[in-house]
């Protein structure tokens, strides 16, 4: 049940047409495991696209499948124009200038025995920049995330989590992309954390009108960052729409299921909301048995 | 499991003493300085490069020519201008043994070479790249190290003739997997981290990678095996020089043995020196790779020695029994808690500060904080299994009006199997892989109640079906990774019930899951509760699973509780500044990201 079936609107900045993934299963000749089945949708430029889902649903993969860290099987993944689901090895350290990630967790997304600065400079090092250049830059970016200049010299272990994926987010930013894909980068982080570094997000969308591909299991979260929330299950979008209708009015029973079942920090509301969610577990026939 | 990262980890290290790793991690310089500070480490490097030196100068330092002999003098004892004495054919012994030892450590030095410049580079490109190079490659280690070595040796010395060099090349070839393996091993482990994929989606190229990423984390290990290779090799050498199977014109310290065991019954004192040269080299080299392991790896054991947390606390409960909190509840009390972790400066660090919290029967109290506020070292007091060099250093916990502090390991582990029970926060970490449901349920059972298989196979049915798990006796028959995350925390939480608990303690019992099996192991807590009249201490961050739970909570922040009061009152009317922070940072009541815009559409209405 694909939602986004037509053609890429022409303004869009990535375009995802019909992606299929498969892993090899365990055992000889064992058919493969369809991670994604026929996912279809676009990016917008300074669009935030949420993707959210349950563990094993296939989130996680679509952004993989988008950077080239796992093989497309079928179907077209169109980046500027540009056809990007089969790039050649070249094509893709080029395009590393315009797709950035960054990863969910702080703890081992950076190189535990490089300084700071050493991270922070490879990106550019690794496209022509001069050490100089390279330096220099790399003060803008850390007062670009809040972080003292100081912490260049500084290895990850003396960063708290915050710090880090503020650091990871400076990695990413550091060749002014035009997408990147970020993938639950604030699920483990501390709740007060979690909302300066999705403050940090939105203002430096804000500027730099970069896009978004934001991948995460936190109906909040997505609700707060996203002009978009595509909702993934099983490795197919089964809704789409502007984040405030999917997150308020959802149509499609599993993102009501899911809606009902995240707790809120209000007794009333939390009550009401358990009372309707168990009556939507009466009306469908058994919604959770499936996942078990 | 990519999502859902626990926020606050229950082993202390990552959240509590970071400043003990932190000041010991020390980079490049270090490992050198770490080296020379073991004694064994010291000691090993200066007798190989005293070793190395003397072999390197040998034409300069040896009293004269290592084949020039006077018949005259065989078998001559030590003396002023011979200090080793003479060999059976009147030769100088220490002449022999520094010209020799270039042949040796030379011919070692070969096969280390070959075995490095083969290993190493194969086994990074098998490991960073997989598919068919690496299942060939592996298939021709095998095949090699399937060999025997001492057969391939005398084989080739056959075919390709007596010499010592070549010998050392088919040696080299022979202990090339050693590196492979070791190398594919890592760099297979290095791949998969997330800081090599942001490196790949950075657009550099693989080269680039693995020399700032890759090996870095190879170098230490390598340095090792290195180290303990080239004792196998100079082994080996001097093994087959002995068995006189080597080259029989230049000296070596094997082929001198070789000669001088052959006279040991007129002169048994050559022996002793190109034995001593072996020795002394083979197990500076063993020594040195210990040494280098150690130092390479940055041991951080010196953390704490285990202090007798027993005997020091079982001095304080007393003295918060007069702490003014008000009344104390009859399941659980917590008065002035204060816990400590010892430094590797055998300081204490104090972690929690006084902590006071009450748990009546049949009630749901949250205790609810941010990573490292020490709500988990709350909980783990409570339990008494707080992880190594943590303890309790002051306050009371009363269980039933039973004082814990200072209680012995065997009563408290008692308590844990009946009145107290507790469900951690990862459910599939805590489950062996290699048992199954039904026999993990059923040992602790028959250990604790002294019942037999059969009735605690029955019990074990029950108590699935207690947790609502559908097809019990099916279920105990299957092993943990047959099962999901949400079904797996109810096994636990049937383990937790299986001793009829009063007080049941869970860690951020959903954390780890997913949100819809979350409502459902709430709904099952909730009932568990409301049926048995359980209390229950539930430690998390989530304060929308304290208002779905929850009938008091208490706020900590940087071990200290900053405020307690019910559920209602707490969330909706906060009093402290901290709890009001906590509940602005909830995301529940921002409104949504408005639909998006065109760049250009935004500044003209902006």
């Amino acid at each position: 049940m694909t939602v986004t079936e037509a053609t890429a609107p022409a303004d869009a900045l990535l375009s995802v047409q019909d992606l299929r993934v498969s892993f090899p299963s365990k055992g000889w000749r064992a058919p493969r495991t369809e991670v994604l089945k026929g996912v279809s949708f676009d990016v917008r430029p300074g669009e935030t696209l949420g993707l959210v889902g349950e563990s094993g649903s296939g989130k996680t993969t679509i952004g993989r499948a988008v950077l080239g860290l796992v093989p497309v099987r079928s179907g077209t993944i169109t980046f500027a124009g540009e056809r990007i689901d089969q790039a050649s090895s070249a094509h893709r350290r080029r395009l590393g200038r315009d797709l950035q990630v960054v990863f969910q967790d702080p703890y081992t997304s950076l190189n535990p025995s490089r300084t700071i600065g050493d991270t922070l400079a490879e990106p550019l090092l690794g496209h022509g920049a001069s050490v100089r250049e390279a330096r220099g830059r790399v003060g803008d970016l850390l007062a670009r995330v809040h972080l003292p200049a100081d912490a260049a010299a500084r290895l990850p272990h003396e960063f708290s989590g915050g710090q880090r994926q503020r650091v990871a987010i400076a990695r990413a930013l550091a060749l002014r992309p035009r997408l990147v894909i970020c993938d639950e980068p604030v699920s483990a982080l501390d709740l007060t954390t979690q909302r300066t570094v999705l403050d940090l997000l939105l203002e430096i969308q804000e500027e730099t009108d970069v896009a978004y591909l934001f991948v995460t299991h936190d109906l909040s979260v997505v609700r707060f960052v996203s002009h978009r929330v595509a909702v993934i299950r099983h490795g197919q979008i089964v809704e789409t729409g502007d984040a405030r209708i999917v997150t308020t009015e959802p149509q499609h029973a599993y993102t009501r299921a899911l809606m009902l079942s995240a707790p809120v920090a209000d007794v009333t509301e939390q009550r009401r909301r358990r009372q309707a969610a168990q009556r939507l577990a009466e009306q469908t026939v058994q919604p959770a048995a499936d996942d078990g | 499991m990519s999502e859902n990262l626990p926020a606050d980890t229950p082993t202390a290290a990552r959240a509590l003493v970071p400043a003990a790793f932190g000041t010991s991690t020390a980079r490049r310089g270090g490992v050198v300085r770490r080296l020379l500070r073991n004694p064994l480490g010291a000691l090993s490097a200066a007798v190989l490069l005293l070793i190395v030196v003397a072999v390197v100068l040998a034409p300069l330092l040896a009293p004269q020519d290592p084949g020039a002999s006077s018949l005259r003098d065989a078998f001559a004892g030590p003396s002023g201008a011979h200090p080793m004495g003479m060999d059976s054919a009147g030769r100088d012994i220490l002449s022999r043994i520094l010209h020799g030892g270039r042949n040796t450590l030379g011919g070692a030095l070969i096969a280390l070479g070959i075995a490095l410049a083969l290993g190493v580079p194969s086994g990074l490109y098998a490991g960073y790249y997989g598919g068919r190079f690496d299942s060939a490659a592996t298939w021709a280690v095998n095949l090699v190290m399937s060999l025997p070595a001492m057969v391939v040796l005398l084989a080739s010395r056959a075919i390709l003739g007596p010499n010592v060099w070549v010998l050392m090349i088919v040696l080299g070839v022979l202990a090339a997997p050693s590196f492979f393996r070791l190398v594919r091993g890592i760099v297979a482990g290095v791949r998969k981290e997330l800081y090599v994929d942001a490196a790949k989606v950075s657009g550099l190229s693989d080269t680039r990678i693995v020399a700032r990423h890759i090996l870095i984390v190879v170098r230490g290990p390598v340095i090792i095996q290195v180290a303990l290779v080239a004792g196998i090799a100079i082994g080996l050498q001097a093994g087959l020089e002995f068995l006189g199977v080597g080259s029989g014109s230049a000296p070596t310290w094997g082929a001198m043995l070789n000669e001088a065991f052959q006279n040991i019954q007129r002169a048994p004192l050559p022996m002793l020196w190109p034995g001593l040269a072996l020795g002394l080299t083979n197990g500076a080299l063993v020594l040195l790779a210990g040494a280098l392991r150690d130092g390479l790896e940055d041991r951080t054991g010196h953390a704490a020695k285990p202090h007798r947390a027993r005997d020091r606390a079982a001095a304080v409960p007393s003295a918060a029994a007069d702490s003014p909190a008000g009344q104390r509840a009859g399941l659980l009390s917590v008065r002035g808690l204060t816990v400590a972790y010892a430094q590797p400066d055998g300081s204490d660090k104090e972690v929690v500060h006084g902590v006071d919290i009450d748990v009546r029967a049949g009630e749901i109290v949250g205790l609810v904080g941010e990573s490292g506020s020490g709500k988990t070292q709350t909980a783990f007091s409570v339990l008494g299994i707080l992880p190594e060099g943590g303890r309790v250093s002051g306050g009371s916990i009363t269980i039933k009006g039973q004082e814990v502090v200072g209680l012995p390991e065997r009563a408290h582990r008692a308590l844990r199997g009946g009145t107290v029970a507790y469900v951690p926060q990862e459910p599939m970490s805590n489950l062996d892989p290699s048992f199954t449901i039904g026999s993990q349920l059923m040992e602790p059972m028959r250990h604790a109640l002294g019942i037999s298989r059969k009735e605690a196979a029955r019990r074990a049915v029950d108590l699935l079906r207690l947790v609502e798990i559908p097809d019990p006796e099916r279920v105990v028959g299957l092993y943990p990774h047959e099962i999901s995350g949400g079904m797996a925390q109810r096994v636990l939480i049937a383990g937790a019930m299986s001793g009829d608990p009063e007080l049941l303690i869970a860690d951020e019992p959903t954390t780890a899951l997913d949100v819809r099996v979350q409502a459902e192991i709430l709904e099952l807590l909730r009932r568990l509760q409301k049926d048995r009249g359980l209390g229950v201490l539930l430690v998390t961050h989530n304060l929308g699973v304290v208002a779905d739970l929850c009938d008091r909570v208490a706020v900590m922040n940087s071990g200290r509780i900053v405020e307690t009061g019910t559920t209602e009152q707490v969330l909706h009317a906060p009093q402290d500044p901290y709890t009001r922070t906590l509940l602005d940072a909830v995301l529940d009541e921002a409104p949504a990201r408005a639909p998006w815009e065109p760049r250009e559409a935004r500044s003209t209405t902006a």
